[in-house]
């Protein structure tokens, strides 16, 4: 991580945000990209959706930052909504999102674009999708490098072609000219990750980079995003459901529920000591490898659908503590040991008693 | 009901011959991918034949739970559909129960029933094993219908309850549709569908893995219960390591078509013999290994139509020698109770 955590902020742009939007850890250096009280909805014939609900979050250079939840839980949309790839009708309703000190959210759409692989990178899950399959890799490099970058085709050809080696692709010379589909899948991915870094962004969006691959390309692939955006001094925001590969990758997670976040804080923290009960129950329902239990704690029930997000926590029908007060009003992120969670738990001024012999409790600190 | 037999028959971990519910032995699935003739013609180009699966032998006991595990090519899911005759075999045996079923997959009819009814397969994608146009009443009472004709509207109608119960659902939830549950409730459906007629044996191909962490929970804790309550064997299939260990007894390593080895559960994740199994461990993101650093494995899965010589492994195996190049290891079995199909290991220059 490349900031210490400190609970001074000095920063004036950041007072001047609610003290509860922002996280520890990412004070003391200017972040890359920084998002306040985002909020996404979808307007529809039955009433408007909201995809994302208050969301703020910072990503310092070089850092990681996993954002993790379920299917639906907004950590994609919250992707997409930083590069404004929304489908519509979904539009970002309120909230900023700031890249380097700049306030992006609010440029007309033939400024933004630019900004779209220039500094702001991104890689998807499925590789084969997005790789031109009618051009060859050399083509599409060099095509982007031009594009991004002042430079002739022949100085273009010979970044693309250190790109590859950067990524790893052994005799890039004979590959330059091969197409996508003579690749394997991880080797796909590498191509990806060059295309994604050609113009040296400074912020990188890996939405489930890994997802379709298999676990030992899975490793390879993530030890080189990760080397790679310490080197340039990239932010990376790695969206995934795959707590393993957080685990491993990230700086600091960012657990989301029904487009909120619940949680955030140091990837030590809430792997270990988990402070939400969504993010306690998330912890011990995953089968561990270096462990073996009888039976997995589960969660009951489902995530909400967006048009059925209770009032009150999002949380609240599933959880082993709710309360009156839980089922009423909304939590903010509060200080719990080394992270933020929104949870009325760890209130500062009148904490919620925590309502003991919960299987969930237990389970969660066996870790 | 057989299953209760079967769950008094449970055998200990040492249990002899006479509890082996399924064998498999030598079994081989080919696949001609070639191009069509016309561009053989033209393009002279030779026939292809991908070997899916190349002489895999197991056994598994009643009541236990063996898991095939392995990257993606590696023919696990082929495995699970030549036990369930899905596809024939293009050699080897398959013996269920003390009968040689190898030819399942060219029964017709209702010659099958007698066995086809004693096994079920849960299928990975829960959008698309149920039928969209049906009930869910109709698709759990569909194995009953067939199997037995004999029994009436209103008895299968109950039956079809109590099953939606077995498995954490209601009664009612008979008369919607598949598209009105999320994707962990349809996987129950198709749990109490393979539970309709109380089967000894179950295929699970990827149970899991297109479920959310806290619904995939859920449905282990589920078909563990089964299998408690019912005495059920498992043929379980996953490229998850950590689901693998969670549900399995003994664990089958599979890599291009074969097995590199098979352990007990517990002594494959504390002593992996063979390098694949051990790059395989040590590649698994984990919780607890946050911030370790690792020696990441070189290299990718080769293509299974052009599969190496010798040993399929030895381009990415950092032990490889001559005869591994040469030479197919066969399984040898350990004193630890391990088979390992590795030089390495059986020369004993690998622990």
């Amino acid at each position: 991580m490349s900031s210490t955590p400190s609970s001074v902020e000095n920063s004036g742009e950041q007072n001047a945000i609610a003290v509860t939007g922002h996280e520890p850890g990412a004070a003391g250096q200017e972040p890359v990209l920084s998002v306040r009280h985002l909020r996404v909805e979808f307007p529809t014939r039955h009433g408007t959706l909201v995809a994302l609900d208050d969301v703020s979050f910072d990503i310092a250079p070089g850092e990681v930052l996993g954002v993790v939840g379920e299917s639906g839980a907004g950590k994609s949309m919250t992707g997409n909504a930083v590069i404004r790839l929304l489908e519509p009708p979904g539009r970002i309703a309120e909230g900023e999102v700031h890249l380097s000190g700049r306030r992006i959210d609010d440029l007309p759409e033939e400024r933004f674009v630019p900004l779209r692989g220039r500094h702001i990178g991104m890689i998807f899950q499925d590789p084969l999708t997005s790789l031109n399959p009618l051009f060859s890799v050399g083509d599409q490099l060099i095509e982007t490098i031009r594009t991004h970058l002042p430079m002739n085709e022949r100085e273009a050809r010979e970044e693309a072609l250190k790109l590859l080696r950067e990524v790893g692709i052994p005799a890039p010379e004979n590959r330059l000219d091969s197409y996508p589909h003579q690749f394997s899948g991880g080797m796909r991915q590498r191509v990806v990750i060059a295309l994604a870094l050609a113009a040296r962004p400074e912020f990188i969006i890996a939405d489930e980079p890994t997802t379709a691959l298999d676990v030992s390309v899975q490793a390879q692939i993530l030890a080189l995003l990760k080397r790679l955006c310490a080197d340039h001094g990239t932010a990376v925001m790695l969206v995934t459901h795959d707590m393993g590969v957080i685990a491993e990758t990230a700086d600091r997670v960012a657990v989301m529920y029904a487009g909120r976040l619940i949680e955030i804080g140091p990837v030590d923290e809430v792997v270990r000591n988990p402070q939400h009960p969504y993010t306690k129950g998330l912890m011990a329902s995953i089968p561990g490898i270096e462990k073996r239990l009888e039976r997995l704690y589960q969660i009951e029930g489902s995530m909400p659908r967006l048009a059925a997000i209770p009032a009150g926590c999002a949380f609240n029908p599933r959880c082993p503590h709710a309360q009156e007060r839980c089922r009423v009003q909304r939590p903010d992120l509060m200080p719990a040991e080394g992270s933020l969670a929104a949870c009325w738990l760890h209130d500062p001024v009148d904490p919620l008693p925590p309502r003991r012999g919960e299987a969930g409790e237990e389970m969660a600190h066996v870790r | 009901m057989c299953a209760d037999t079967a769950m008094q028959q449970t055998p200990p971990a040492t249990a002899g011959q006479a509890d082996i519910l399924l064998e498999a032995h030598d079994l081989a699935r080919y696949f001609d991918v070639s191009k069509p003739w016309l561009n053989r013609v033209i393009e002279r180009s030779e026939r292809l034949t991908l070997k899916a699966v190349d002489g895999v032998g197991f056994s598994i006991r009643r009541g236990e739970t063996l898991s095939l595990v392995g990257e993606s090519g590696c023919g696990k899911s082929t495995v699970a559909r030549l036990v369930v005759g899905l596809y024939g075999l293009t050699r080897g045996r398959l013996v269920f129960d003390g009968e040689d079923i190898s030819d399942l997959a060219s029964r017709t009819g209702r010659q099958t029933a007698s066995v086809r009814k004693r096994f079920q397969m849960i299928f990975q994608d829960p959008y698309a094993s149920l039928n969209p146009l049906w009930r869910v009443g109709t698709i759990i009472g569909e194995p009953l219908r067939f199997f037995r004709p004999e029994m009436s509207a209103a008895d299968r109608h109950r039956r079809v309850g109590e099953l939606l119960e077995q498995v954490g659902m209601s009664a009612p939830d008979a008369n919607r549709y598949p598209h009105e549950f999320s994707g962990g409730q349809r996987q129950r459906i198709s749990i109490a569908r393979a539970l309709a007629n109380e089967p000894e044996f179950m295929i699970c191909d990827e149970p899991t893995s297109a479920l959310d962490v806290s619904v995939q929970a859920q449905i282990l804790n589920l078909m563990r219960d089964l299998q408690d309550e019912y005495g059920l064997t498992y043929l379980f299939i996953s490229h998850d390591m950590a689901v693998v260990k969670h549900m399995s007894d003994r664990i089958a390593v599979m890599y291009l078509g074969r097995i590199a080895e098979i352990a007990p559960a517990e002594q494959l994740f504390a002593n992996a013999h063979h390098p694949y199994s051990k790059m395989l461990l040590e590649a698994v993101p984990s919780l607890e290994g946050a911030g370790k650093e690792r020696t990441t494995i070189q290299g990718e899965v080769p293509n299974p139509v052009h599969p190496p010589s010798g040993c399929a492994f030895h381009p990415r195996c950092p032990h490889a020698n001559a005869r591994c190049k040469a030479e197919v290891p066969r399984l040898i079995t350990r004193s630890d109770g391990s088979e390992v199909a590795c030089h390495g290991v059986e020369e004993g220059r690998l622990p």
